[in-house]
């Protein structure tokens, strides 16, 4: 269950930074990436705390 | 109940302040890297990448000059700051207390609880240019001092007292929010940066020293606003923390670390946030001057939103917060080291009320790395004397510890060598126009050798006087 929600956050990474090199490259549009990086942003910070904190103890 | 419960909660924040961390409560380096990278990418990159640009910095004055100074930051915080807070264990106060007596920690924490209140204040400050973005708040300008707007004293306020409730909670719930915060930063940092390049020209990576030289740091500075160098840079980029590093104030972090080289994380904090971040803010400000042909608005908030949308917006504001927490938290420690009994969440309350005050005036913003160089050379003649205190003095027979040895409320030594430190400082600065950013290090050998010669004639004294009583 952990490895799945760890995967899932980074998804949520990923999203967040490939989107800009796609813009980068001409094959999307800024306003596309925009909203990728959003949705990144949510499932990073949605899945993220079920993991990250808990990893040390 | 639900009160009951919080204050429960708040009261049983234990942060050994006056006594070493149990084992079991050490850290790993998993959290001093997250700690690190989520403080150092923050929200005073946003302000400090466009403020070089500002300045005028040339494309490779930047980029050297911020490799060198962040390897000469790490190695500081590695063999300066790492052994002593091992050693040692307790936080900067009390190790400061049992050196220079309570008199001069007295004045050293109310100095100290006040720069961090301003750093974390400036802090809330760019937060609040994200915030203000759907309510079409006035932005402040390059050379705004006083708030401008009902709108920016509301969005202060609002954020500062979210800062101050999560910071009451303690370290363990400051480091979570970082931990899961710094990497998701550092890539909006990247994305932004990367998004807006063909905006400026660059289509290829092959274009982009050309525009990096001749579009984005040009090597002119704005009107009004002095010429930068790749000495600026490199001293800038050390320098910045000088406080926490050369001055000792992260002892009270790197107390909960296992092993002394837990220093070197801070290099998580140095190349992803002072360098990767301080170019990428560049990037985006450098456009953000083309577009709206060089106006003197400075908001870090609606220059991320062009770039990266809501998701960057959301990212100044949690910048600035990952960075405002662990200030306000540092700002507690010192003002509690005053009266011991006060409880953590208590003074941190205090504290954020003043930091959000200070928040309130943009020129903490616009005027922020003259106040971070001039907040290191502040407090860094303190560190001098805890690292002569600690390895020079008991090889020339004299006592570590002062005032705790002699049983002393003031240490003269640490005293004179804090104000003559400062008053070469002023002197080098006002007659040889030497600026505040290349003080810091002429400053640390001033400091070293006042309190070395100082504490023989010192020591001699008070040796006899406890002869004469004995």
């Amino acid at each position: 269950m952990k490895l799945l929600i760890k995967f899932i956050s980074y998804i949520g990474l990923v999203l967040t930074l490939i989107p800009s090199l796609l813009v980068f490259t001409g094959n999307i549009s800024l306003d596309s990436c925009k909203m990728l990086m959003l949705i990144g942003t949510i499932v990073w910070f949605v899945s993220a705390p079920g993991w990250m904190n808990k990893a040390e103890k | 109940m639900l009160k009951e419960k919080l204050l429960s909660q708040l009261n049983s924040v234990e942060e050994y302040e006056r006594t070493p961390i149990p084992k079991n409560k050490l850290k790993g380096w998993k959290s001093f890297i997250g700690m690190y990278a989520g403080e150092h990418t923050a929200g005073t990159e946003f302000v400090i990448g466009p403020l070089f640009v500002a300045h005028g910095v040339s494309a490779s004055d930047l980029l050297l000059g911020l490799l060198v100074g962040n390897i000469l930051a790490v190695l500081s915080w590695a063999f300066l700051t790492g052994p002593i807070a091992v050693k040692k264990g307790i936080t900067l106060y009390y190790l400061l207390e049992k050196i220079s007596g309570t008199k001069v920690t007295f004045v050293y924490n109310l100095v100290n609880a006040l720069m961090f209140c301003f750093l974390a204040g400036s802090m809330i400050a760019v937060s609040a240019t994200a915030v203000g973005i759907p309510f079409n708040m006035a932005m402040p300008s390059l050379n705004d001092w006083l708030p401008n707007t009902v709108g920016w004293i509301v969005v202060v306020i609002a954020i500062g007292v979210a800062t101050t409730i999560v910071a009451m909670f303690g370290y363990n719930q400051i480091s979570k929010v970082a931990n899961i915060a710094a990497p998701w930063m550092i890539m909006v940092f990247i994305a932004s940066a990367v998004a807006v390049l063909p905006d400026l020209g660059v289509h290829s990576i092959s274009d982009f020293w050309t525009k990096a030289k001749d579009t984005i740091w040009t090597g002119t500075p704005l009107e009004g606003q002095s010429q930068f160098t790749f000495w600026h840079v490199l001293f800038f980029a050390w320098f910045c923390n000088m406080a926490m590093h050369i001055g000792m104030a992260d002892l009270s972090i790197l107390r909960y670390a296992k092993k002394w080289y837990y220093g070197f994380s801070s290099a998580a904090g140095m190349f992803l946030g002072h360098y990767i971040a301080w170019v990428a803010s560049g990037i985006l400000y450098s456009l953000f001057l083309l577009e709206s042909s060089f106006s003197t608005q400075f908001a870090p908030g609606p220059v991320a939103y062009r770039a990266a949308g809501l998701a960057g917006a959301v990212c100044v504001v949690i910048a600035g917060w990952t960075t405002a927490n662990p200030t306000i938290y540092r700002a507690g420690l010192a003002l509690q080291a005053i009266k011991p009994k006060w409880k953590t969440w208590k003074v941190t309350a205090i504290v954020g009320a003043i930091t959000t005050s200070a928040a309130l005036f943009p020129a903490l913003v616009m005027k922020l790395l003259e106040f971070v160089a001039l907040y290191g050379l502040l407090l860094m003649p303190m560190g001098a004397v805890i690292m002569m205190d600690i390895y020079v003095l008991p090889k020339l027979n004299l006592k570590s510890n002062f005032a705790e040895f002699f049983n002393r409320k003031f240490n003269p030594s640490a005293a004179i060598s804090w104000v003559l430190t400062l008053l070469s400082a002023i002197f080098f600065n006002i007659y040889f126009g030497i600026e505040v950013f290349f003080l810091g290090l002429p400053g640390w050998f001033v400091a070293s050798l006042v309190y070395i010669i100082s504490n023989k004639v010192v020591q001699q004294k008070a040796e006899k006087s406890k002869e004469t009583i004995a």
